[in-house]
């Protein structure tokens, strides 16, 4: 059974489509990316997926079990068990980054204060953070925010991490130092589900690429497949263009 | 307790105090722009002008920005007959509210006089514009974007707090309402209508005032 | 003039006097605050209103909207007149205070939820949705990440609101409230030159609101270079 399975989930921001008869599935371990163009519907499906956006159809089915995205037991159960890191970091600018990790596992969760925080400081250390305790997200640079969302998601104890875009919005000197950290997470068996622009990073560390293009699942396969040998024509194109960049 | 409520009587005195309300509306165009002009000058002085002149308005500017205005009503109205200086009502209400709102003008007016950047007019001098033309084209829309928004909303402020007069028995909106509520006894219905009037007058002002930003001056902001 | 002053003067400032005087400013600033903060309780509750979504809160949505618009389109003085008059049937023993703090409090309620207002709304939404999947519910987003976010936004304005509102209760002289400037009228009344007693309550009221004033515009310029992001 998969850990995460996703059935013709649609979405649609007023009369827009973004998102059209979705479906996609990962099993425990697995890393899938999602790749495709711009506008693509990407980065929505894992809004919806998290309940920040509202899908008008399909199911998603976590561990076996229906999520209720209309109510709050359901999402707020199934929000224990993911977490995201978005492309702006989203880290709270009014806590420190020690107190960002440690605020959901603290207030939420309700978990006792010194494993979490020797958690986190060990999460920190292992995303490199661990001499910015202290600092506030505005002292940090976009590379530091982003590991220590990362860290901040980990904090949660997910069985599933969501990745948005979270290189997209960093300065192009500072996507490998967020890019070595997700691929050491890879290493550690945690199951993923990217999406990403970056086309070698993603060939690299996925199971299994999923492409979409206008809402649509145009394909999926393993990467050599994705990158290699496209079945679809959209693929090819897409992909030919990126890697010739 | 059994109150009914009538407001017949009231809507009856219709027309009475619609005629409040334009006195209401005289009181505040003069004090409004006799306040523009004197904050206008204000604003220069205090921006170009030396430095004992700059002291004295500042001083103003703070002492009459933190102080009551019914109190400084109440100075004016009394203390100028001490001083042989008799004026009726309407005439020491009118005055004192310019005075007053000077002050805040003046700040206000300072605020844009203060926001054209030598930077810009040296621009504009390298494209060969005129003197008439930089003022049309450089200065005038830059000082009106900073400088209308707050104006607009000090206007409205004025309309609600000119009800003050009404303390001192001038027969505008609020003072009609007083009259009518002490003949007819229908106090809560008279004030009721009374405030429905105000709240139609700052809408009809507010509209005004942005249509007369978006249109004229290009100015585009939320008002008050 | 300035010999009648001159002349007066031992008789007005005596112990008595400057006692009376003080007790009056007390309830000057007793309004003023009972006014902010049930104002920002009220105006806090107004805004997130406001910030509801869902058809079910529509009502409620109207309601708040309604009410901050025209509480701030009403002169003060007539909210008095209105609130006076709406209480002293139902309750004959209210005291004049009271009826003045709560229209000051339906006032201040409706403009510092505008200013409440514009402080939620500078809270970037993603910072929300970061809450939102770790799970916070509605009240914890707010406490833990909307509110001190929120703060250097609301609280400047909030000071220039108390500046303004020291001044406005003055108004509740007019209903008998014995507040700073209804003591003005009682040194008028018992004889003494205007300038002594409304001079001394203008410089009282600017000892409460210049303070003040100036806080707010060191908060401004304290608190305005907000967030780099």
């Amino acid at each position: 059974m998969p850990l995460l399975d996703v059935r013709n989930l649609s979405c649609s921001y007023g009369s827009e489509k973004v998102l059209r008869d979705v479906s996609l599935s990962a099993d425990r371990g697995e890393v899938v990316s999602l790749i495709g163009p711009s506008g693509s519907g990407k980065s929505t499906f894992l809004r919806a997926l998290v309940g920040l956006e509202a899908p008008d159809g399909g199911c998603v089915l976590f561990d076996g079990s229906e999520v209720d995205y209309a109510q709050r037991s359901s999402l707020r159960d199934l929000r224990s068990r993911l977490a995201i890191v978005f492309q702006q970091y989203n880290l709270f600018q009014n806590m420190t980054v020690l107190g960002n990790v440690t605020v959901a596992p603290l207030r939420i969760q309700k978990r006792p204060r010194d494993e979490v925080e020797a958690l986190a400081r060990d999460l920190l250390t292992r995303v490199g953070m661990e001499a910015k305790l202290d600092a506030y997200p505005a002292d940090l640079s976009g590379g530091q925010q982003q590991r220590v969302a990362i860290a901040r998601a980990l904090a949660l104890k997910p069985e599933i991490l969501l990745l948005d875009e979270v290189t997209s919005a960093l300065d192009p000197e500072r996507v490998n130092e967020v890019l070595d950290t997700i691929r050491q997470l890879t290493g550690e068996g945690i199951t993923m589900l990217i999406v990403s622009h970056e086309m070698a990073f993603v060939r690299e560390v996925s199971t299994r690429v999923v492409m979409m293009d206008g809402g649509y699942v145009v394909e999926e396969g393993p990467p050599q497949q994705i990158f290699e040998a496209p079945t679809q024509e959209r693929t090819r194109d897409f992909v030919g263009k990126i890697l010739k960049h | 307790m059994n109150y009914s409520f009538d407001f017949a009587e009231v809507l009856a005195e219709l027309p009475y105090l619609l005629g409040g309300a334009a006195i209401t509306l005289q009181i505040v165009f003069i004090a409004f722009f006799g306040g523009a002009l004197l904050g206008l000058f204000g604003a220069l002085g205090k921006v170009y002008g030396p430095s004992p002149l700059r002291r004295s308005i500042n001083a103003y500017v703070v002492f009459v920005t933190n102080t009551p205005a019914l109190v400084q009503i109440f100075v004016l109205y009394y203390a100028l007959p001490d001083a042989g200086i008799l004026l009726d009502s309407l005439t020491a209400v009118v005055i004192a509210l310019t005075l007053n709102s000077a002050a805040y003008l003046t700040d206000i007016i300072r605020a844009g006089v203060v926001s054209v950047r030598q930077t810009e007019i040296d621009a504009a001098l390298t494209l060969n514009m005129g003197r008439l033309q930089i003022l049309r084209h450089v200065l005038l829309p830059h000082i009106a974007s900073t400088v209308f928004p707050p104006l607009s909303n000090f206007f409205i402020w004025l309309m609600l707090g000119s009800s003050i007069a009404a303390l001192f028995g001038v027969e505008e909106l609020t003072g009609r309402a007083i009259n009518i509520s002490t003949a007819n006894l229908r106090t809560i219905e008279t004030f009721i209508v009374v405030a429905v009037i105000y709240v139609m007058l700052t809408l009809l002002a507010s509209g005004a005032l942005s249509l007369l930003g978006r249109r004229v001056l290009g100015v585009r902001q939320r008002l008050v | 003039m300035w010999e009648r002053i001159w002349f007066e003067a031992p008789g007005f400032f005596t112990y008595h006097n400057a006692i009376f005087f003080l007790e009056a400013a007390g309830r000057t600033l007793g309004m003023t605050a009972a006014g902010c903060i049930s104002g920002f309780v009220f105006g806090l509750i107004l805004a997130l209103l406001r910030q509801t979504s869902s058809p079910a809160f529509l009502p409620l949505r109207l309601i708040a909207i309604a009410y901050v618009e025209l509480f701030r389109r009403i002169p003060f003085l007539v909210i008095v007149f209105i609130v006076l008059y709406a209480i002293q049937p139902l309750f004959p023993d209210a005291s004049l205070f009271a009826i003045a703090t709560i229209a000051v409090c339906l006032v201040a309620t409706a403009f510092l939820s505008e200013i409440v207002r514009a402080g939620l709304e500078s809270v970037p939404q993603q910072q929300i949705d970061g809450a939102v999947t770790l799970n916070f519910g509605p009240l914890r987003t707010l406490w833990y990440v909307v509110l001190p976010q929120a703060w250097r936004v609301i609280i400047p304005p909030a000071v220039a609101f108390a500046v303004m509102f020291i001044k406005d209760t003055s108004l509740a002289s007019h209903i008998g409230v014995i507040e700073l400037t209804f003591s003005g009228k009682m040194f008028l009344n018992r004889g003494f030159s205007p300038l002594l007693g409304f001079g001394t309550v203008l410089l009282l009221y600017f000892a409460m609101s210049y303070p003040l004033s100036r806080l707010g515009a060191y908060l401004e310029n304290r608190l305005a270079p907000a967030r780099r992001s």
